[in-house]
């Protein structure tokens, strides 16, 4: 009995002696965590319900894909990066709520923009009350820049411009080639609305005639009266303000039901939304359909192949069915890592000075320069097009990355 | 504007409302039975849009074919949802209440959609969904001909039940007055069940529509429930045939005006309508002020 009473003493011994030697690895190890660096947060407000939803979401994946580039390299200066992400539930109320309770309760670092331009405009007037950058990657509408805020940057192309190489390209056409009709038709939207104008001067000094031309509320849930209008137009072009997939698909529902078929027929948004648009509208109704954007799955730009072949690694999918908002929130956590290592810290009142400085900056979507209203003035419009199932650069024509044109369009389901 | 345009606006208006018309039944039916507010009646009808699909896509099964499944499976939901929540409101506050609880359960619903089926809008698709026929000089799609007539038949079904059966005497008599009915011996709270499980199956038929001729994500139920709120306002809280004429005119009124005018005030001019409507007769086009005082 004692043999075994002195082996249970020799193993109690041993085992506090283990445990202490396990205690003081483990206080070591908390000593040296304690002088890691702490992580910081980056506060978003993303429309993950409503509206904006599809196109939040791809937001919040491309923040996400950057921010997981980003720690796996280290992170901001050594600081791990830690996504602060709320949902405004596609509402300019709740996105104003939201950048105060990031600021003010969650003590977030920095700030990332959300979803549209309706809501970029009232979260950068939260942060200009705080001294907080906002960056952004969808708020290019003329009224967010016309706001005069200095600490908002807008890092994708400027929504005016959107239109322009599809213009120019379609003005340029041999006069037996060119169309000579266009409608124009577009929802009432900071996105959408100054796009149109922009297409249709270019496209009637060419002797692109307007057969029909209507604004619709974005409210609008049957579309058929007005694309049955359009096709009574008979137009060969039409060029749709729309923003999200349901206008898209309804109104090219209603023009196959009107046994309309245009031959060119370009949407501001929607066509964008990859697998979302495809699986909408059905890949044979896809073919043929355009978008201006300013990148897309198969872009060349510096960082691009890396970010998609992530993407897809991560997701899933084909570089052709990626969203092009993945692009644009990622591009934001781009310039905002550069001018977090310029500056030296995260004091956003450098950061605001150092965007307004006239550098030039690298993103997945191509350079970035800002200019004093906060627009991004080094970016390229293009304009893509599905082809069968995939998603193409069709022009400018002068770059080399553009597929030929697929003009006319098949007639829908074929 | 052509002659041609305002008949084929008008056309339009009638065949999609009716549909709009079927999903805000169930909502009027439940109000005037059990003074609920079932603000989960847009969510339910997108959970009919999705069984759809996921009917079509995954077991290749057609869009009506498919209804003989969800219907029932949707009344059933109706009847769980009824039984664990909304039997359990009582008291004065018990309207108000509900549209709380209601709510809940339509937020509930969004999340497990948005989980089961992504955030990504779908449109359920099917031979007849984008092809028309021409008909005195005017296409016709297909899909707004049979939702129109599922609707017709749906109604029809429920206004024979209402009016032909003794289960109908039985709603009849809990629309008119709950106490009353009570008293002469209706069992209350089963012709409640039932009448919200009623309620929410015919979400399926609207749903399976809807899919049809609009792109959805769980989302999309805000819109739908604020425009069925719309209609049974119009129409009188409580009344089946109000909800058939509002929905109709709530499509046709917009439609015609985008054509006749401009689509920019086709929305805002069914609201004049529904506050010129409303300034006179506050119960409603057919609702009666008395059952509800009551």
């Amino acid at each position: 009995m004692k043999k075994y009473g002195n082996l249970w003493r020799s193993l109690g011994v041993t085992s506090v002696a283990a445990s202490t030697l396990l205690m003081m690895a483990n206080s070591s190890g908390a000593v040296s965590k304690s002088h890691a660096l702490a992580p910081i947060k980056i506060g978003i407000s993303l429309s993950l319900s409503g509206d904006f939803s599809a196109d939040g979401v791809a937001f919040d994946q491309g923040y996400k894909l950057w921010a997981a580039d980003v720690n796996a390299h280290g992170g901001l200066l050594g600081h791990q990066v830690q996504l602060d992400v709320v949902s405004d539930a596609s509402s300019p109320t709740q996105v104003v709520t939201n950048y105060q309770k990031l600021i003010t309760n969650d003590h977030v670092a920095l700030t990332f923009g959300p979803f549209s331009s309706l809501l970029s405009l009232p979260a950068a007037k939260i942060d200009a009350r705080y001294g907080y950058a906002m960056i952004e990657g969808a708020g290019g509408a003329p009224s967010v820049f016309q706001a005069g805020l200095t600490n908002l940057f807008d890092v994708s192309l400027p929504v005016k411009d959107s239109l322009l190489p599809f213009a120019q390209w379609i003005s340029a056409l041999p006069a037996g080639k060119r169309p000579t009709t266009a409608a124009y038709v577009t929802t009432n939207d900071a996105f959408t609305e100054p796009q149109i104008p922009v297409a249709q001067n270019i496209m009637q000094k060419a002797g692109i005639k307007t057969a029909y031309y209507s604004v619709f509320p974005s409210e609008t849930t049957d579309y058929t009266p007005i694309a049955d209008a359009v096709a009574a137009a008979k137009a060969q072009v039409v060029v749709l303000g729309s923003v999200d997939v349901p206008t898209v698909s309804s109104f090219m529902q209603a023009f196959e039901q009107a046994h309309y078929t245009p031959k060119v027929f370009i949407a501001t948004g929607g066509p964008d939304q990859g697998t979302t648009f495809a699986k909408a509208v059905g890949i044979k109704n896809a073919d043929g359909m355009m978008v201006p954007n300013a990148w897309y799955g198969g872009a060349t730009t510096p960082g691009s192949a890396a970010m998609v072949a992530e993407y897809v690694k991560k997701y899933g999918g084909t570089p052709a069915t990626i969203s092009a908002d993945v692009a644009e929130a990622y591009s934001v956590g781009q310039i905002a890592a550069q001018a977090v290592k310029a500056t030296g810290g995260f004091n956003n009142a450098k950061i605001v000075k150092y965007l307004h400085s006239g550098v030039t900056l690298t993103s997945v979507q191509g350079p970035v320069k800002f200019d004093s209203l906060g627009e991004n003035n080094q970016a390229t419009a293009f304009t893509f097009q599905w082809q069968g199932a995939n998603f193409v650069q069709i022009n400018p024509v002068s770059s080399k990355a553009s597929k030929p044109v697929l003009m006319p369009k098949p007639a829908w389901g074929k | 504007m052509n002659s041609s345009a305002l008949i084929h606006a008008i056309i339009d208006g009638v065949l999609t409302g009716s549909v709009y018309a079927l999903m805000a039944t169930g909502l009027t039916l439940v109000f005037g039975v059990m003074d609920i507010i079932n603000l989960a009646q847009g969510i339910l009808v997108i959970l009919g849009a999705y069984l759809s699909y996921t009917l079509s896509v995954h077991f290749g099964v057609d869009l009506f074919v498919g209804l003989i499944f969800t219907i029932p499976t949707l009344f059933v939901v109706g009847v769980v949802i009824e039984r664990l929540f909304v039997a359990r409101l009582k008291g004065p506050e018990r309207t108000a209440m509900s549209i709380l609880v209601t709510y809940a359960i339509s937020l509930v619903i969004e999340g497990i959609l948005n989980e089961v089926y992504s955030i990504n809008q779908v449109q359920l698709q099917a031979w007849y969904v984008n092809r028309s026929f021409l008909i005195f000089g005017i296409y016709l799609p297909y899909i707004y001909l049979l939702g129109f007539i599922l609707a017709a038949v749906l109604l029809g079904s429920l206004y024979f039940m209402l009016y032909r059966t003794r289960f109908g005497a039985s709603i009849r008599a809990s629309l008119s007055d709950q106490t009353a009915a009570a008293l002469v011996g209706i069992d209350t709270k089963r012709v409640a069940t039932i009448c919200f499980g009623i309620g929410v199956a015919v979400t399926a038929a609207g749903g399976m529509i809807y899919g049809a001729t609009n792109a959805f994500n769980a989302s999309t139920s805000y819109d739908l429930i604020s425009r069925l709120l719309t209609i049974i306002v119009l129409g009188g809280m409580g009344s089946l045939g109000g909800a058939l004429v509002a929905g109709i005119l709530m499509v046709m009124i917009g439609d015609v005006v985008a054509v006749v005018w401009s689509p920019i005030w086709s929305s805002m001019s069914f609201f004049v309508v529904l506050v010129i409507v409303l300034s006179l007769r506050p119960q409603g086009l057919f609702g009666k002020q008395s059952a509800r005082v009551a």
